[in-house]
Order: C-alpha cells, then sequence, then structure tokens
C-alpha cells in the first residue's frame, strides 16, 4: 500500500478515531479498549493512527507503540480481506493441526502472520477458540471448519476465491 | 429492586421452568438448544432460528418454546438439543433435523431414535441423566449450565439467583462473610490453588478508602475453555459473587478482564451486567440497603502472561501486560496502587452456593486438603471431548474412561497433560492419581486452570514438550532474562533432539537449565514454563533416548526421523499419492509400483491419507524393513 493512499485513509478516519477516545475519557486506563475499537474500524493501528490516538488521550507515543507492539491482538501491518486462522490450542494440535497449518502455508505461499501477495488471505495461527469437540477447527472469518483434514484446504480457500469472482 | 420483588420474580419465574428439574408433565415443553461455543461453532444458532420458525408455521408457540443455554459439556456430540420435561437428550443435531424433532417429538410425542446417544457399549441412550458422561459428574459450578438462559436474569433468579447476595446484606455481617469461605476450604481454581477465605481476609484487613474487586477470565491455557463455559452458560453468579466479595472486603467497584477473542462470552456478560442494573442488583442502594458496587468489563488483547495477577493489573489498567514484583500483593497494592481482590471465574462461581448451602456442605465434598469440585475442559484423543465438573479426588483413570469414554480407535493411552503450558504429561502408570492440587503437584504437573489433555501411542512426547515451549517463548513478556533467554533455549534444545541431532549431553542440560528458570523467573509464568519438558523428561525418559540415541522417533511425528514408503506388493499404480504430493516427490507411471524419493519429501503425509491401498506406510527410518 503506497503511503500517499495511506494518509487520505487516516484522514478519512480522523475523526472516528478521536470519537473514539472521547468515548473513553472519563474511564482511566482505556487505552487497550480504544485500540480494540479502533483496530475494529481501521482494520490496522498504523502509526499514524497511534499518532492521532497520542494527541487525544494525551498517552506518550512510545507507551501506545509499546503495547500495540506487546498483544498479539493488534496489528501494524495491513491485513487480508479474509483471516485463516488455524487453531494450535492443545486439542488441535494432539490431532495433528501442525499439518493443516503446514498445508495452508503451502497453499496461500505465506508464513504465519504474513498476507497473501493478492490481499486476499492472512494466515494465522490461533489459540483455542473452545470447539474443541470438533477438533482440529480451522476458521475463515467468522466461518468454522471442525474436523479437518490437510485434503479439505483447497476446497476450503476455494470457497473464499469464488465469492471474489461472483 | 427490593427482596419482596426478588422473591416474587423468583417464586414465578421458578413456577414456569421448574419441569427442567422436576420433569413433570406441563402445558409448554422447552426445547433446550446448546448455545455454548463448541455448539455454535457447529451451527446451533441456525437451528435455534429453524425450530422457532417451525414452531412459528406450526401454531405452536403456546406449546413449545426453544431457550438457547450455556454448554452442556459434550461437545463432541454437539449441537445437542434437550426436551424438558422429558429429558430427551438428542445429539449432533443439524439444521435438517428440526423438522423431526417438532413433527415427530412435540406434534406426535415420538422420540426422534436417529439423534440419540448411542454409547460405546451400543446402548442407546435416551435421557440425559442416564448418559454414561454425565453419572460421575458433579455439577455445582456448572449447575445452571444448560438448565437455563444466560441472557434472562428472571431464569437465574428463578433458581436462587441473588439470593446469596440477599443473605450477606441481611444475614451476614463483612466477617461472617469471609469466614464461611474461609471455613469451607476453597481454593483459587485459576492454578496456584491458594485459600480464597485467606485472600479475602488479607483484602478486608488492608485500610483503604478504595477498594477494587476483579475478575481474572483471561483463560489463556490453549485447549481449555473452563471460564469462557462458565462465562457464556451462567454469567449472573459470577457477578453476584463479586458483588459478595465487595460486601465482605468493602470494595465498591469491579472489573472483570476477558479476552476480547471470546466475543460471546463478552456478550453474554455484558447482556447480564445490563440486566443487573436494570433490576437494581449493580449500582446504589442494592437490594434497598446502604451496600452499593458496580463493574466494568476491560478487554485483553491476546498476552497469556496477563493471566498472571500482577500482569493483568498492568493490562487492565491500559498498560503493558508484565508482571510486577511482589511484595507488595495485589490484596495491598493492585489496581491503581489501591488493595485489589482477584480471583478467577470458576472461583468466584462457587460462593454463592457457599453461601446458600454452608461451608461444612461445601467442605464435605471433595479431599482433605481439596474442597469442592474442579471443572475440566477435557480434549484430545477422547472419545467425550467436553466440559466436566468433578468431585476433587476422583481418579484420573475415572475421568477419563467413565466420563471421557476412553480413547477413540482402540489406541493405547500415553500420557494425559494437566495445568496447560505451566503442567505436565502424566503417565498410564499414574493413572490412579487422585485428582487434587497436592498430589498433581507431587507428580510434576498441577491442576491448572483445568485443561486436561490425553494423548495417544501416536503422540510424541517430545514433540509435545516442544509444543508447549514454543507457546511460552512466544508469550514470555522478556520481562526477566531466566524466563525470556531460558525458555527459548530449552526451545532450541528440544528441536535439536527432534530433528536427530540431540546428545545424552543435552537431556542433562534440559533439566539443569529448566530448574533453573523454575528458581529464578520472576512470574508464575516462567517459574511454571519448564514444567512440560521437566515432566516429560522424568516420565517419558525412554522415549528422549530413542530420539538422541537411537536417532528414532517411536511414535512416528518427528518429521526428521521418519520416513514414508511405499508397499511395492499393495500400490496398485494408481496414480493418486503422485498426483496429491505438493512437491512432485513420487514417481511411478500408471498402474506401475511408485516410489518417493526421501530428499524431496517434506513428509506432509498426504499420500498416506490419500492411499487407498494401505500401501503408503510410515516407516521410522531405521526399521522400515520390518512394515
Amino acid at each position: 500500500m503506497d503511503k500517499n493512499c495511506l494518509c487520505d485513509l487516516v484522514k478519512e478516519h480522523e475523526s472516528t478515531i478521536r470519537g473514539i477516545c472521547k468515548k473513553y475519557s472519563d474511564s482511566p486506563g482505556s487505552l487497550i479498549s480504544i485500540l480494540n475499537d479502533v483496530q475494529e474500524d481501521f482494520g490496522f493501528l498504523p502509526i499514524q493512527v497511534q499518532e492521532i490516538i497520542a494527541q487525544e488521550t494525551g498517552i506518550a507515543l512510545s507507551e501506545i507503540y509499546g503495547v500495540t507492539t506487546f498483544y498479539s491482538r493488534f496489528s501494524l501491518t495491513p491485513v487480508g480481506k479474509h483471516k485463516v486462522s488455524v487453531c494450535l490450542g492443545t486439542a488441535c494440535y494432539v490431532k495433528g493441526s501442525q499439518s493443516l497449518l503446514d498445508g495452508f502455508k503451502r497453499a496461500l505461499d505465506v508464513d504465519v502472520g504474513e498476507t497473501t501477495a493478492d490481499n486476499q488471505f492472512t494466515l494465522e495461527a490461533t489459540r483455542c477458540i473452545g470447539a474443541c469437540g470438533l477438533a482440529p477447527v480451522v476458521t475463515v472469518d467468522e466461518d468454522v471448519f471442525g474436523n479437518t483434514k490437510t485434503e479439505d484446504i483447497a476446497d476450503i480457500i476455494g470457497k473464499y476465491i469464488d465469492k471474489e469472482e461472483n | 429492586m427490593d427482596t419482596v420483588t426478588l422473591d416474587r420474580i423468583q417464586q414465578e419465574r421458578y413456577d414456569e421452568i421448574k419441569m427442567r428439574l422436576t420433569h413433570e408433565p406441563c402445558k409448554c415443553k422447552h426445547i433446550m438448544v446448546c448455545g455454548g461455543s463448541g455448539c455454535h461453532s457447529a451451527k446451533s444458532g441456525e437451528l435455534i432460528k429453524e425450530l422457532r420458525k417451525l414452531i412459528k408455521d406450526e401454531k405452536l408457540e403456546d406449546e413449545v418454546e426453544v431457550v438457547q443455554t450455556g454448554c452442556f459439556g459434550l461437545c463432541t456430540k454437539g449441537p445437542i438439543v434437550l426436551v424438558q420435561p422429558e429429558d430427551t437428550f438428542y445429539s449432533k443435531v443439524q439444521v435438517e433435523d428440526a423438522h423431526d424433532i417438532i413433527s415427530m417429538h412435540i406434534k406426535e410425542n415420538r422420540i426422534v431414535d436417529r439423534l440419540l446417544v448411542r454409547e460405546n457399549d451400543g446402548k442407546v441412550v435416551e435421557k440425559l441423566d442416564d448418559l454414561n458422561f454425565y453419572k460421575k459428574q458433579q455439577r455445582l459450578v456448572l449447575r445452571n449450565c444448560g438448565l437455563i438462559d444466560p441472557e434472562r436474569i428472571e431464569d437465574y433468579i428463578a433458581l436462587d439467583g441473588y439470593q446469596a447476595l440477599k443473605k450477606c446484606l441481611f444475614e451476614l455481617t463483612p466477617e461472617q462473610v469471609v469466614n464461611e469461605i474461609k471455613d469451607s476450604g476453597l481454593r483459587g481454581r485459576g492454578g496456584a490453588g491458594f485459600s480464597t477465605g485467606r485472600k479475602w481476609e488479607i483484602c478486608a484487613q488492608v485500610e483503604g478508602d478504595i477498594k477494587y474487586v476483579a475478575c481474572n477470565a483471561d483463560e489463556g491455557d490453549p485447549g481449555a475453555f473452563m471460564d469462557r463455559s462458565i462465562l457464556e452458560g451462567d454469567p449472573h453468579s459470577v457477578i453476584e459473587a463479586m458483588a459478595i466479595a465487595a460486601y465482605a472486603i468493602g470494595g465498591q467497584y469491579g472489573y472483570i478482564y476477558v479476552r476480547a477473542e471470546y466475543p460471546m462470552a463478552v456478550h453474554r456478560l455484558s447482556t447480564a451486567i445490563e440486566q443487573a442494573r436494570e433490576k437494581g442488583l449493580l449500582g446504589d442502594h442494592i437490594l434497598g440497603t446502604d451496600f452499593s458496587f458496580d463493574l466494568e468489563i476491560r478487554y485483553g488483547a491476546g498476552a497469556f502472561v496477563c493471566g498472571e495477577e500482577t500482569a493483568l493489573l498492568n493490562s487492565v489498567e491500559g498498560k503493558r501486560g508484565e508482571p510486577r514484583p511482589r511484595p507488595p500483593f495485589p490484596a495491598q497494592s493492585g489496581l491503581f496502587g489501591k488493595p485489589t481482590l482477584l480471583n478467577n471465574v470458576e472461583t468466584y462461581a462457587n460462593i454463592t452456593q457457599i453461601i446458600l448451602k454452608g461451608a461444612d456442605w461445601y467442605s464435605s465434598i471433595g479431599t482433605e486438603r481439596s474442597k469442592g469440585t474442579k471443572v475440566f475442559a477435557l480434549g484430545g484423543k477422547i472419545n467425550n471431548v467436553g466440559l466436566v465438573e468433578v468431585p476433587m479426588g476422583i481418579t484420573l483413570r475415572e475421568i477419563i474412561y467413565d466420563i471421557g469414554g476412553g480413547i477413540p480407535n482402540d489406541k493405547a493411552f500415553k500420557a494425559a497433560q494437566t495445568g496447560g503450558p505451566s503442567g505436565g504429561c502424566l503417565p498410564a502408570s499414574m493413572l490412579d492419581i487422585s485428582v487434587e492440587y497436592d498430589e498433581l503437584v507431587k507428580a510434576g504437573s498441577m491442576m491448572g486452570s483445568g485443561g486436561l489433555i490425553v494423548m495417544d501411542e501416536d503422540n510424541c512426547m517430545i514433540d509435545i514438550a516442544k509444543f508447549y515451549l514454543d507457546f511460552t517463548v512466544d508469550e514470555s513478556c522478556g520481562k526477566c532474562s531466566p524466563c525470556r533467554i531460558g525458555t527459548m533455549r530449552l526451545y532450541q534444545i528440544l528441536d535439536k533432539i527432534t530433528k536427530g541431532h540431540g546428545t545424552l549431553e543435552d537431556l542433562d542440560k534440559l533439566e539443569e537449565l529448566g530448574l533453573a528458570i523454575k528458581d529464578m523467573s520472576v512470574c508464575g509464568l516462567g517459574q511454571s514454563a519448564p514444567n512440560p519438558v521437566l515432566s516429560t523428561l522424568h516420565h517419558f525418559r525412554d522415549e528422549y533416548e530413542a530420539h538422541v540415541v537411537d536417532k528414532v522417533c517411536p511414535a512416528g511425528v518427528c518429521k526428521d526421523l521418519v520416513e514414508y514408503t511405499i508397499i511395492e506388493d499393495k500400490c496398485r499404480g494408481c496414480t493418486l499419492c503422485s498426483r496429491n504430493c505438493p512437491v512432485g516427490a513420487i514417481s511411478g507411471a500408471i498402474k506401475q509400483v511408485h516410489h518417493i524419493d526421501p530428499s524431496v519429501c517434506i513428509k506432509c503425509g498426504l499420500c498416506l491419507t490419500k492411499c487407498k491401498f494401505g500401501a503408503v506406510v510410515l516407516g521410522k527410518s531405521k526399521k522400515e524393513d520390518e512394515e
């Protein structure tokens, strides 16, 4: 994504971001809640967005950066249109989710945490989504695929590629 | 509201739903559909919509009602539907099955046989109470899960909800509440097992104008979902307990710290908080008394270390979740520097029962040093994956075989892992261990928050230890070097062993380093991180030696120590394997025997799963000619 494009995008969202900060101004120690809400709105937390939060809350940018880089939920880089998460919770792991993850890496040609070149898929390894009865589990966005096998990978990805063409 | 209103709501709603308990015939049936995370992932939400639509179409609104409940526990058989008052238990109910439930069960009073549970011994079971899965369970904490609609406060009130708070405010002094909890023998369910009553007492005795009550719902153990299920199935039990705790210690405000990755738990909890506020059970002058208490939710953002109490406090304050040195303990100086009482979700979920039924009743359950029950998330290689609640002192064997239904596919039990990344693996020789705090610690594991993962002969224990270390390396906050550097070194040595480059000396190094990390780390994460390595090293030394001496992975998991081969006699030359091989490692013409080139093979195992003739086998490098 080129820089100019991001600037426009930030500008577009600036008032929303400031609004989110204001919403929490009465509640001390709400930085994580603010970041959660802003990420939901903007999609990720580039440094330009963190700067706005710093201005609005009076919290030092260095401190905000410390928090955004500490928690795995926050992303400083753009994420793909679809989030593919392979559960690496213990229950799924002992049922072979590592080979599933390896399979998705090959199929999408990305490593964990990376986004495909066409910005369609971000691959993530997640910890326990609580659907251990369906282990091993893969989620794509809100959809849950239970009892997944390596041979299902192409089908799962296919479902979301098809949607794009329609 | 006042106590008269509370009692009136209780009576009115109890009359409407008591048949769920008594199973007496009644005018309106209730179709209880599990809305826990597991069943929801298996589309129980759509099932509910379909059932409601059919009821409307058939104009059966006066005869039957659909209720979304919390987790029934038997996740493996989900989505679960329980029809009350007759207590008929349907499993694996798909959206398409809604029609039969309405037309057969509701309209014609005929059981839908194909949806009943078939036990391992082939017996078909009709009622929940007759399922082997529930026979040895004792559901105190999960008492309301599956029984009430968690998004309806009247359901909770009907079953003695907020009566414990009423009893505390009108009949007990704060000291008496603390003493009751102390006498019950309840210990913290988050892992370490500190006396809950003692914790309340310390916090009550500290001077302070403002005190906080906090709830740790940052369930980070991968493969554990007890706390989530409680919040999803019975959120008011936690809210009421926190109000009681605030009354006991002199607190005014509460925080529930919950993972943002649990959207459904957050939703149910928020709904419950709003309803409690509307009814005046949170806020100023609760039940007409001088006692005021309110609380809010704070979100975790995916950091395992935030389950550690001091790190959690930092995170609630919106900071990096790094642990603080203790003392001062949170009870003395916690949130925003004020005295703070911090308990885990499951601990709180015990409180109302102790207040209502008394410390003597509670302490009669369990063992000498571990009272009450414990909820476990049973997962891995076990038939009945799910959530179970058992009295302390039950044996591991009873949990795995009687409740869990044993290991699938006739495989041999190898190990049970308790306590997640902080716990250890128990071998088959310890199946008769009494499940309680001190016994598990003696065996090199720990109770932990309640994850219980079963492994069979196909799991490699070194690989499992490496899996947990990979997790702790990732989750170590980096504040202290024994944990930050030590866990990485442990991981590197394990990695070396799984790749076939380990030596016997490495095993001694693992032990020495592991003990040092335990001794020197600042917080519980580092102090317990070596447990998975140390316990497997202790109980499965043979397997480590096989990796370092014979360079063989007996379970066939470690890729560098295994090889896939094709048995010539069995190969029909169908080309299915070579067409599916992602790296083109398999050669052979159609109707000719195929071969795998080990130098190209990435050991993904796809050929083995694809082959219809059992021709592809997992050779254990050295012993492949035996196959």
